[in-house]
């Protein structure tokens, strides 16, 4: 069978080598915990203990805030020293439970169960829920919200998606690499509540050991199959995802479950896996420090909650001074002026690069070469789209359907101007999404 | 440390294509025409080259300079805008024209609608058009003076090109000296084989692409067998290869069509512009007053631009309707 793809698309520098054979290291921390009441999209989580509170590893510190919204769990055993607002990566301030790090590790009982079929259908939903799952690919969605669709029998197919197609990244590689069975298992669990459903887990041919390892691995699992997908970015965005895996298509009036898809991420799967049998919430995440201003770029296991900066530090510090910081990939991840940030249940990974291309690029004019539109795999006009923005012309900005965009990044990186169209057609999508929001 | 960190959003890396090395592609591409054109006609013919280039770039440099913007010169664009002149140039034209038509292609062309990216006809031809027009017997006289160190007829004395001689039914028509190009001409249009050379080169490097060339040179072709069926009784394949490789349709076709600036961005706005273009010129060949067709016909196409992007918005994922 040939490699399922997309239209459109780049091939940035994968850099992946630097941490893909470092093995997954335990890192305990050492300072003070902060856990955002926000690290997932809708409403923040209401605080449920106070100050001066003792809390222990695994216990709700915070309940969710209505249906789409999910509680946050403490990851260390400690007192609650504040609640009060800190800085996360995008810049804001968002309120935050602050935890000493007592060092004890104490945690809560665990109620887990022998196996998904002894729960209900409901109550598999309800751990997830309560175990604080959220996609942990970057969005933060709450997970039980995409597993609960309309209509259930509707879902054709469960994809997991362990493309990794952000340069640098090696988390979910080194999770399908060590615990390959947690990822089937978490894939199980979701297929539980889905009874039409055929799972799918899909990786870049970039990572051939994986694919090898699942593929024997699902051998004997008459619903699961393993998807080769070609090595392009963004091959693991949802949408691209799901057309390169079924052919089917998702606009932006649309979700995954209406094309009969529900898409996770590798972590998602095995954090839903935890919550449902083993009864453990969402506490730890694997992230990658990485980039070449990192002496020994690793891949960690730490708590959420956790400041960026021990990560530096446990990765041996800088060998050169960096000049630019990233959270997350260096195609969607977001630059950071400050290392007093947590990790998140959404963080993938820390990356410092000695050079930034963006500010050692000048901007020039447009040569209408197309470039932007031969990438773009939600197959719109990036220059024209960025004009309009600039113009803040709103009517001709949806009429070329600047509204699709799903701001992966390919048309700056591929503009040989060096335009800055993603940041453009990001920012006028906010302000439309805006204007729409207050005349409704 | 925080204070010398960058921050800027998203994506965080650039890919090493941009504007210059681009241009700089198109000008090696060009080499091989330019380089048989000075081989076919002699070393006029490289003069006109450079005084049509420097007169480019000088002018270029100049109005940056008086209007006080950044310096454009570095990306090429104006060195690419002068070997086109200069190849759509008659090879003993005297050196003040190629010089007249480079300031007007980049001053009144290019910098006044706002230099690169902003001109909606392509420079070059726009400025062979306005010589064409202004000298019209200067820049169709391809006579060479005798002397001339050329490899074409050198007894020649009226010496008319080989379309000319298709149109009007006259003289010899030998399709593989056009194909190979020791024929008269302009000093780049003659030889299909080095323009070929030259764009086999930019479709490696992946700086054009096969839509317009071959949407262009498809319709004419279509175009010219229907009407050699229609005025002449059958198909006539040596009349439509003396078509395809006589005039400036090869050098056209890739080099001035491919423009990107004068091109429509929508994938299917090009095969729409690549299929007119080879209409019009075939209109403009058969039942024109002059021989050639391909100048006029991208001027006239770079006009319908913006309505072709118009008609052809491409539908976004997940916009085409239920799968």
């Amino acid at each position: 069978m040939g490699l399922l793809t997309f239209k459109g698309g780049v091939h940035p520098y994968d850099g992946k080598e630097l941490s893909k054979d470092k093995p997954i290291k335990s890192v305990s921390p050492k300072g003070d915990l902060v856990y955002l009441l926000s690290q997932h999209i809708g409403a923040p989580a209401k605080p449920i203990v106070a100050k001066g509170d003792h809390v222990l590893a695994g216990q709700k510190i915070a309940e969710p805030g209505g249906f789409v919204s999910s509680p946050v769990h403490a990851s260390v055993s400690g007192t609650v020293k504040a609640i009060e607002p800190r800085l996360t990566v995008t810049g804001a301030m968002v309120p935050a439970i602050i935890v000493e790090n007592d060092q004890k590790y104490e945690e809560v009982e665990f109620s887990g169960v022998e196996k998904v079929e002894d729960l209900s259908k409901d109550e598999v939903i309800k751990r997830i829920q309560e175990g604080g799952v959220v996609g942990m690919g970057g969005a933060g969605f709450p997970t039980h919200v995409k597993l609960s669709p309309k209509d259930p029998d509707k879902i054709e197919y469960v994809l997991i998606n362990g493309a990794e197609c952000e340069p640098y990244i090696t988390s979910d590689y080194k999770r399908m690499m060590d615990e390959p069975q947690l990822v089937i298992a978490g894939l199980k669990t979701i297929l539980y509540l889905f009874d039409n459903a055929k799972g799918y887990i899909c990786i870049e041919d970039n990572k051939p050991d994986c694919i090898k390892k699942m593929e024997e691995l699902v051998k004997s699992e008459p619903r699961i199959e393993v998807k080769a997908l070609q090595t392009k970015y963004p091959q693991g965005a949802e949408r691209s995802l799901i057309y390169a895996t079924t052919g089917r298509e998702v606009n932006s009036g649309m979700l995954p479950a209406d094309a009969g898809c529900v898409v996770d991420n590798v972590e998602t799967a095995v954090a839903a896996y935890k919550a449902v049998v083993l009864g453990r919430p969402l506490m730890h995440k694997i992230i990658t420090v990485t980039g070449d201003a990192i002496a020994d770029p690793q891949n960690f296991a730490v708590c959420t909650g956790t400041i960026y900066e021990e990560l530096v530090e446990e990765a041996g510090g800088f060998k050169q001074e960096p000049e630019k910081i990233i959270s997350g990939g260096p195609m969607m991840g977001q630059g950071l002026f400050s290392m007093q940030v947590p990790v998140t249940k959404s963080s993938s990974a820390l990356l410092c690069l000695t050079k930034d291309e963006v500010s050692a690029n000048r901007e020039t004019a447009c040569i209408n070469c197309g470039r932007c539109v031969s990438v773009c795999p939600a197959r719109l006009v990036p220059s024209r789209l960025a004009t309009f923005a600039d113009h803040q012309n709103e009517e001709a900005f949806v009429k070329w359907e600047g509204m699709e965009c799903v701001a992966c990044g390919c048309c700056s990186f591929t503009c040989p101007a060096k335009r800055h169209l993603t940041q453009s057609i990001k920012s006028m999508r906010a302000i439309v999404l805006n204007n729409r929001k207050k005349n409704a | 440390m925080s204070d010398l960190l960058n921050v800027s959003s998203s994506p965080h890396v650039r890919s090493k294509v941009n504007t210059s090395n681009l241009m700089l592609m198109v000008v090696i591409a060009l080499l091989p025409a330019s380089i048989f054109g000075v081989y076919n006609f002699g070393i006029h013919a490289l003069l006109v080259i450079l005084v049509s280039v420097a007169a480019c770039v000088l002018t270029e440099w100049l109005y940056n300079k008086g209007m006080k913007k950044t310096q454009t010169i570095g990306d090429y664009s104006a060195v690419v805008t002068g070997i086109l002149l200069a190849l759509n140039m008659p090879p003993a034209i005297a050196l003040w024209i190629p010089a007249l038509g480079g300031v007007f292609a980049i001053l009144v062309v290019k910098q006044l609608f706002g230099g690169l990216g902003q001109n909606f006809m392509n420079p070059a031809l726009a400025g062979r058009c306005f010589l064409m027009i202004s000298f019209t017997g200067k820049m169709t006289d391809f006579t060479l003076p005798s002397g001339a160190n050329s490899k074409v007829f050198v007894d020649a004395v009226t010496a008319a090109t080989p379309l000319a001689n298709v149109k009007s039914g006259e003289g010899t028509v030998d399709v593989m000296s056009m194909f190979v190009g020791n024929i008269q001409g302009t000093i780049g249009e003659t030889s299909v084989i080095a323009i070929l050379i030259g764009a086999a080169f930019l479709l490696f490097m992946k700086v054009i692409d096969l839509r317009i060339p071959l949407t262009y040179i498809g319709s004419f072709t279509v175009f010219v067998a229907i009407y050699s069926m229609a005025a002449k009784g059958g198909l006539d394949i040596n009349y439509i290869a003396a078509h395809l490789c006589g005039g400036g349709l090869m050098l056209g076709a890739w080099f001035m069509a491919t423009d990107y600036v004068t091109t429509p961005i929508t994938k299917k706005g090009q095969l729409v512009y690549g299929c007119l273009l080879g209409i019009v010129t075939a209109v403009f060949r058969i039942f024109g007053g002059s021989a050639e067709g391909v100048s006029y016909a991208i001027i006239f196409c770079n006009l319908l631009i913006p309505l072709i992007e118009r008609v052809t918005i491409p539908t976004a994922l997940g916009k085409g309707g239920q799968k």
